[in-house]
C-alpha cells in the first residue's frame, strides 16, 4: 500500500485525538488537514516499520503547539484534584446503591465533553492520546517529547482533575 | 514498602490507577486483589473507574466528518 493511503486509513484514529487535543471542532478539522498535508510532503522521513499513527500524531501535536495554543493554556496554578474515589461517591450519593454501570450513564456527553475541556492542556494531551486515543505510554512519551514517567504522573494526577470536574458539573446539574 | 500502618481502603484506593493500568508489580497486585476479594466497597468503586473509562472513550469519539475524509484524500501528491 502506498504511504499515502496507510496514513488516510488511520485518518479516523487521528481525528478522533485531534477532537480533544484542538479546543474546538473547527480547529481540530483544520489541526488534521495541516497534518496530513504535512504528512504527504514529508513522508520521506517517515521509518517504513515505525508507527505511522504515533507520527502522524508528533506532526499534529507539532502544529496545535506552533499555532500559538500554548500562549492560551492555563494560569500556573496547581489544579483541584479529588481523590480516585471522589466522583463516585459523589454520584452514587445520589443514586443510593445503583449498580456502577448506571451511576456512570448519569454523565452526559456534554458534562464529559466540558469536564476534559477544563483539564490543563499538560494533563489533557496525555489523556486524551492513552485513554482516548489508545496509544501506550511509551508513544504519547514520543509524541509529546516527554519522559515516560511524566507520562504516567500527568495521567494519574489528569484523571483525577477530570472525576473532579465531573463531579463539580454533576453537583452543579443537581442543584 | 509503607512506613506506617495505613487504612486499607486507602491504600487500595492509591492502586486503583495503575492496577487497572497493569502496572503494578506482582506483589502489588496480589494485594489489591486480595483486599479487593473482601471489601465490597472499594470493589464497587474500582468497577466504577473501569466502567467509566470505557464510557468516556465511547461518548467522546466522534464520527470523522465525511467532508473532512474527502478534503484529506485530495490533499495526497499525484503520482507522475
Amino acid at each position: 500500500m502506498r504511504f499515502e493511503e496507510e496514513a488516510l486509513a488511520l485518518s479516523d484514529q487521528v481525528y478522533r485525538v485531534a477532537r480533544h487535543l484542538a479546543s474546538s471542532r473547527d480547529e481540530a478539522d483544520d489541526l488534521v488537514q495541516e497534518t496530513y498535508a504535512r504528512a504527504f510532503r514529508s513522508w520521506r522521513s517517515f521509518t517504513p516499520g515505525t508507527n505511522l499513527r504515533a507520527w502522524l500524531l508528533r506532526i499534529l501535536t507539532n502544529l496545535n503547539i506552533d499555532r500559538g495554543r500554548r500562549t492560551q493554556r492555563a494560569p500556573q496554578t496547581t489544579p483541584l484534584e479529588a481523590n480516585d474515589y471522589y466522583l463516585y461517591d459523589k454520584l452514587a450519593e445520589a443514586d443510593g446503591g445503583a449498580d456502577e454501570e448506571r451511576v456512570v450513564e448519569r454523565l452526559s456527553q456534554d458534562d464529559i465533553v466540558s469536564a476534559l475541556s477544563a483539564v490543563p492542556h499538560d494533563f489533557r494531551d496525555v489523556i486524551v492520546l492513552v485513554d482516548i486515543g489508545d496509544f501506550s505510554y511509551q508513544d504519547a512519551a514520543q509524541i509529546l517529547d516527554i519522559p515516560i514517567g511524566t507520562v504516567m504522573s500527568r495521567l494519574h494526577r489528569g484523571r483525577r482533575i477530570l472525576k473532579r470536574e465531573l463531579a463539580e458539573s454533576v453537583l452543579e446539574d443537581a442543584s | 514498602m509503607r512506613d506506617a500502618p495505613q487504612d486499607p481502603c486507602a491504600h487500595c484506593e492509591e492502586m486503583m490507577q495503575p492496577y487497572l493500568d497493569h502496572i503494578l508489580t506482582e506483589e502489588e497486585r496480589v494485594e489489591a486483589e486480595h483486599h479487593l476479594d473482601e471489601c465490597d466497597w472499594c470493589r464497587r468503586r474500582y468497577r466504577f473507574e473501569e466502567s467509566l473509562r470505557t464510557y468516556v472513550r465511547q461518548i467522546v469519539s466522534e464520527p470523522m466528518p465525511s467532508a473532512l475524509k474527502q478534503k484529506l484524500a485530495a490533499l495526497r501528491i499525484p503520482l507522475n
